[in-house]
């Protein structure tokens, strides 16, 4: 009997056993070609009538009146305040949320304590709750008729219908935002390098700033850029709790509705545009951070 | 006795990790905790290095109750099972971490790096990173890094599991002169009987969770105490053979 020892590619490539490749991969005449187009065209078809369309209405509506009205509108004292009180919730939102999104996924990935599953999907709750009724909690907990509200009251302290409670509510619809990108990778890193560190006597700051820090830079980045997003688009929270006083609690979007609501739609349109080009630049910003997580 | 385990109990979320654990390392001895997977030997392991805590017992090392003391001050160097390289420093600056912690000047830690890395024969990949490196190579960087600060007791957490059998016994010969060399007191963690019979001066057989017996590798051999050492030696004879 022939002593044939066969190699495993050999195996693989002839003597009547189709070879993987010619299985798996699809044959020229067998439409795979269409389909592939067919997938193609419906994401392109899809992207146009979701994105494309909007933004162009966006524009040419923003653009009807001509240049000058443009920008009038977008230079409109309420509209500028709105601008302001949408960058200082973003920059409020992402900075607190960014400490507690580092602090609570250190802990959750780098300890093991009971009630940790529990914490950490209580942590995803604004995104399960409908902004509005988040909007609503608010409200009840610290309006004139919340919980708090005799001690705010007594306090001088106004939170609802005022701009804490903008930020408030813009701080609670993008709390998981920086979190939700730092924890998988931190989990997935371990404990061990930092116990490492720990054990030849490195302390806590030490230990985030040279171990745990260089290895979550990126997403960390990505997750603050993410929050701002949110944090500019909300509507829902902070349409509830800001009472819509122009000029003192509107946001860009609600400044949006308001224009809207009272048929200045040319205005509407412009104003929207300043939340159009926020979001390019937002997204620029992204895709570069994206790369840079490769 | 330079370390000892004094009735060591450890229980986790209801699991009994550890059942009256008592035993003795000389200074300069080199030990093995070995038992199959599961039987306790990393929990003692890391109960000594302060990493856990025991829920009774006292664990003494150098005659000093070090229960309440945190590891970092225990004079103890661990190597990790997967070496736990700081992967966003080199070569040199893993080394130079316990030392530059305790906050010695440069020189003196350029100078005991550079030492160690001939030590370990790696004396030109001190600016590599680990990733770079292959299984051997990061283990003796592991090594390395855990003897710079100058500790009295060695850890290490199954040395040579994430090595490839070949490489694992040149390995092993290497590490045990390195360790007769510095002369350090060491006990490692394995669950492999032959690597424990020829490297270690004592061994301590754990199986769940409680020490079945402690002794030379010949008195292992010898005179088994129980049947459960027995077997578990036998298979690595059976292997010699």
């Amino acid at each position: 009997m022939k002593n044939v020892k066969r190699t495993y590619e050999q195996d693989m490539e002839g003597d009547g056993i189709h070879s993987l490749q010619k299985v798996i991969e699809p044959r020229r005449n067998e439409g795979s070609c269409t389909v592939k187009y067919f997938l193609i065209g419906v994401s392109v078809l899809f992207l146009f009538i979701m994105l494309f369309l909007p933004l162009m209405v966006v524009a040419a509506n923003a653009l009807k009146e001509g240049w000058r009205v443009y920008k009038e509108n977008v230079l409109d004292e309420y509209t500028v305040k709105a601008l302001k009180l949408t960058l200082l919730a973003a920059v409020t939102a992402v900075t607190i949320n960014t400490v507690f999104g580092i602090f609570a996924s250190f802990l959750l990935s780098k300890y093991n304590f009971r009630g940790r599953q529990l914490l950490a999907s209580l942590i995803d709750l604004p995104f399960s709750i409908s902004p509005v009724i988040a909007g609503l909690v608010f409200i009840l907990t610290f309006g004139n008729i919340g919980w708090m509200g005799g001690f705010l009251k007594a306090n001088h302290i106004k939170i609802v219908f005022a701009v804490p409670g903008v930020l408030l509510g813009t701080i609670f619809v993008t709390l998981p935002f920086v979190f939700r990108e730092l924890f998988p990778v931190m989990n997935a890193a371990g404990k061990d390098e930092e116990e490492a560190a720990a054990l030849m006597g490195a302390g806590g700051f030490t230990i985030f700033r040279k171990i745990t820090f260089p290895h979550i830079k990126w997403a960390l980045l990505y997750g603050m850029v993410l929050c701002t997003a949110r944090a500019m688009g909300e509507f829902g929270a902070v349409s509830v709790i800001s009472g819509h006083l122009r000029g003192k609690t509107n946001t860009l979007p609600l400044q949006v509705e308001i224009l809207y609501n009272e048929f200045n739609t040319t205005a509407a349109f412009s104003v929207s545009s300043i939340l159009v080009i926020l979001a390019v630049l937002i997204l620029i910003v992204k895709s570069f951070v994206e790369r840079k997580r490769k | 006795m330079y370390v000892e385990m004094k009735q060591i109990n450890k229980k986790f979320d209801g699991f009994q990790a550890s059942s009256n654990v008592s035993f003795g390392v000389e200074k300069g001895q080199l030990a093995a905790l070995l038992g199959p997977s599961g039987s306790g030997k990393t929990t003692i392991l890391r109960m000594i290095a302060g990493l856990d805590e025991p829920d009774s017992g006292d664990i003494m090392i150098n005659g000093r109750r070090v229960n309440q003391l945190p590891g970092s001050r225990r004079g103890i160097g661990f190597v990790f099972q997967n070496y736990a390289l700081f992967r966003y420093m080199t070569v040199a600056d893993n080394i130079a971490f316990g030392l530059e912690v305790q906050k010695q000047d440069k020189r003196t830690i350029k100078r005991r790096v550079e030492e160690l890395l001939e030590l370990i024969g790696m004396q030109d990949l001190g600016k590599r990173y680990p990733h770079q490196l292959s299984g051997g190579q990061r283990q003796r960087v592991a090594f390395a890094r855990a003897l710079a600060p100058n500790p009295q007791l060695l850890l290490l957490d199954e040395p040579f599991a994430a090595i490839d059998a070949k490489v694992r016994r040149e390995l092993r010969t290497w590490l045990k002169g390195m360790i007769e060399r510095v002369g350090i007191t060491s006990i490692f963690v394995t669950h492999d009987q032959e690597e424990a019979l020829e490297l270690a001066d004592l061994i301590i057989v754990t199986n769940c969770g409680k020490v079945e017996q402690i002794g030379t590798p010949k008195e292992i051999c010898e005179k088994p105490e129980s049947d459960f050492v027995k077997e578990f030696i036998d298979t690595a004879r059976v292997w010699r053979l």
